[in-house]
């Protein structure tokens, strides 16, 4: 019995170590992705410190939910998700576990700019699992349009402003420089996939749909037959022969999918796969929101000067 | 967004309303009393003017507005661009704002089967072990609840139900319910997410069955917070009822304590360790107690960028149980060590091994091997057949083929890593 009371001093003294964290001047800011991040960090600048959970070579879906997150979530002023369920199976938790009031779903440090960009595949009708792992909150890989860029990026100068009304002038000067630049950015993209417009392409996972709809792309399959459920025989048998009837020389794969369906579709069909990064940090050149697209649009155009498709 | 723009486009029509005013009350003064009629028609054919100017104003201000609200279409999902089409199903008499609220719900069927023969421990060849229901939503701002009701062919039965209040001062963590004790790692699982159709032995053996340290209570915890690495401190208190502890008055209460640590090694693999305290009254006899020391220790391995194809679960518990009994103190000792690999998108392997001695009488040794193969369909179900060789004290040796289906409906929250 003694010895069980001298264990739970111990255990309550331990309880008792460890002061509230220190923070600095500048806003802590944690991202769900690394695009996130590299937006936050254009609005930000120096005032603002950003930390992204996942990685851009990873599938944002499955996150482990690790304990060196919460340490980081912790330390958090301002937690910026991608939303419409893309973190359902491993964020919710850490949030719980992060002892962080500020960024509790609904508080002030929680931003979810999904609320303000555009999404598309929103589920009409009846929706059920019978479609795979369908997002019932519409397509959640909005950010790969640089229109939702802007808009996510107005999203966060709100909410650095209402965070640090201090810095509001540099944070607005920023976001307006960073529209600035996105925009021009976006003329010179659209214009390097002008000649392309209605380039049938396939894709591995429905992460394209914004980008498609921004540069004039047409996805007409996908390699997985239900979101993620792993390619059939029999549907990639009717990938190929939707390819070949349509000329389709293009399949898109992101990072973290295996390319061995891929690979021997393109066997079949002639087309070429093109390793193409969904998020900032998909591959190494892919190092912000600006390079990212630069990296997509020089594969892509690369590809189909290559492939010669139409 | 559109609130916005209505706001504006109203303000627009006040300006243009004030306008329209003003210069008429302005020059109302300027008009002489006295001037002839031609004079008095003459400001009236400026008036005119004047308002038809405007009107073209607000007309190209209206356009202007249209042109705007066009831009800033309102994405959908957004608040204002409507939800779903259709109205959510009203029941009886109830409005339908209330299903907004419902908690996020899920039931999962764990369907157990068994072949072999097994004189010692026996399990129906076939049955719904259990449906597992999940209720979980948000309180208030300053809490979320768990419940998870338990159907069984025992009955129905409060598996867990607890609120967590994640943001108390000084950082610490409380639930308050009935929950699974932090006691190491199989303790905490439920039986969905176990990478086994059974418990390990030790878990019977020492830790009161599958069932386990489940009791009512309160658990507070506090991170420990340092460079070095993740520190989690844990405390309970429990009512010191279940099927470990028995309480025998009310000051018979059961107390858990564990401490965790866990480091990332590189981004892929990650070392989780951790070591428990328990101690309660036990059932042989109202002065009579039992103290448990457990150690756990689990290695991951789960590339980032090939995660949902590979990934390795290295896990090992050491328990020590110290019974007090009228014939004497019982020390007994059990432990795991399993390994699980994911060896394609829906596939895994597993391997166990179990050692454990009785809590009553540790000269009674138990000891089990068992191979497992799982076959994930998708995130929502899984088939899960195991094959187990079990060597038990008192000289029978079973060999049974235990197989599992798994199936999920409805949203139910991520775990816990």
């Amino acid at each position: 019995m003694k010895r069980f009371f001298t264990t739970a001093a111990g255990l309550s003294a331990l309880l008792l170590i460890g002061a509230a964290p220190s923070r600095g001047a500048t806003l802590n800011v944690v991202t769900a992705t690394q695009d996130l991040a590299s937006i936050a960090q254009e609005v930000g600048g120096d005032k603002i410190k950003v930390t992204s959970l996942a990685k851009g070579y990873q599938d944002p879906h499955f996150v482990e939910a690790k304990p060196s997150f919460v340490l980081i979530l912790n330390k958090a002023d301002l937690l910026i998700v991608v939303g419409r369920d893309l973190e359902i199976g491993w964020l919710p938790p850490l949030i719980t576990q992060s002892r962080n009031a500020k960024i509790q779903p609904g508080s002030a440090g929680y931003l979810d700019p999904s609320q303000t960009a555009k999404i598309l595949e929103m589920p009409t009708g009846t929706l059920t699992r019978a479609e795979g792992d369908v997002h019932p909150l519409g397509n959640p890989h909005y950010w790969l349009d640089p229109e939702n860029g802007r808009r996510i990026a107005k999203a966060i100068e709100k909410k650095l402003t209402e965070l640090d009304a201090a810095n509001a002038a540099v944070y607005a000067q920023r976001e307006e420089d960073f529209e600035k630049r996105l925009s021009a950015a976006e003329q010179r993209w659209k214009g390097q996939m002008a000649p392309y417009k209605g380039l049938k392409v396939v894709t591995y996972h429905r992460s394209w749909p914004n980008f498609a709809d921004a540069f004039g792309l047409e996805v007409i399959g996908y390699i997985e037959p239900k979101p993620g459920i792993p390619p059939t025989p029999q549907h990639t048998l009717d990938v190929i022969n939707a390819m070949k009837a349509q000329n389709v020389k293009i399949i898109m794969v992101e990072p973290y999918f295996d390319t061995k369906t891929p690979d021997s579709i393109a066997a079949n069909t002639g087309a070429k796969v093109l390793i193409m990064p969904p998020s900032v940090g998909g591959v190494p050149q892919a190092s912000d929101y600006f390079k990212l697209f630069d990296t997509d649009i020089a594969m892509l155009t690369g590809a189909i000067k290559a492939a010669g498709a139409k | 967004m559109l609130h916005s723009v209505r706001v504006t486009s109203t303000g627009i029509l006040l300006v243009a309303a004030m306008c329209v005013a003003a210069p008429a009350f302005a020059q109302g003064p300027a008009v002489p009393a006295a001037a002839g009629t031609e004079a008095a028609q003459d400001p009236q054919a400026a008036l005119r003017a004047q308002i038809e100017l405007l009107r073209q104003q607000l007309e190209a201000l209206q356009q202007k507005v249209a042109a705007l609200e066009a831009a800033a279409e309102v994405p959908a999902g957004a608040a204002g661009a409507g939800g779903p089409a259709g109205a959510l199903p009203v029941y009886g008499s109830t409005s339908a704002l209330s299903k907004i609220f419902n908690p996020d719900m899920a039931v999962i069927g764990n369907f157990v089967g068994a072949a072999g023969k097994n004189t010692i421990a026996p399990i129906p060849a076939l049955h719904l072990n259990e449906a597992e229901m999940s209720f979980q939503a948000i309180v208030d701002p300053y809490a979320r609840a768990d419940f998870f009701l338990s159907a069984s062919p025992e009955g129905l039965s409060i598996e867990e139900g607890f609120i967590t209040f994640p943001t108390l001062p000084g950082g610490l963590l409380m639930k308050v319910g009935k929950m699974k004790a932090q006691f190491g790692k199989v303790n905490t699982m439920h039986s969905h997410v176990l990478p086994w159709v059974d418990v390990p032995l030790a878990q019977t053996n020492l830790l009161g069955g599958e069932e386990g340290l489940n009791d009512s209570g309160i658990s507070v915890s506090k991170l420990i917070l340092n460079p070095i690495l993740f520190l989690e401190a844990t405390g309970e208190i429990y009512n010191g009822d279940n099927s470990l502890f028995k309480s025998y008055k009310r000051s018979d209460l059961g107390y858990v304590g564990r401490l965790r640590g866990y480091r990332d090694v590189t981004e892929g693999t990650n070392l989780d360790l951790g070591t428990s305290i328990a101690y309660g009254h036990n059932d042989a006899g109202p002065d009579s107690t039992t103290r448990l020391f457990g150690v756990d220790a689990t290695i991951r391995y789960r590339p980032l960028r090939r995660a949902i194809y590979k990934r390795f679960i290295g896990r090992t518990e050491l328990f020590w149980s110290r019974r007090q009994q009228p014939a004497g103190d019982a020390k007994a000792f059990g432990a795991y060590v399993s390994g699980d690999y994911q060896f394609a998108q829906r596939w895994f392997a597993g391997a166990r091994y179990d050692y454990s001695e009785r809590a009553i009488d540790a000269s009674l040794k138990d000891k089990a091997g068992s191979f497992l193969v799982t076959y994930w369909p998708s995130e929502f179900s899984q088939i899960r057949g195991q094959f187990r060789r079990t060597i038990y004290a008192e000289g029978p040796v079973a060999n049974e083929l235990l197989f599992q289906f798994l199936f999920s409906i409805g949203a139910h929250g991520a775990h816990v890593f």
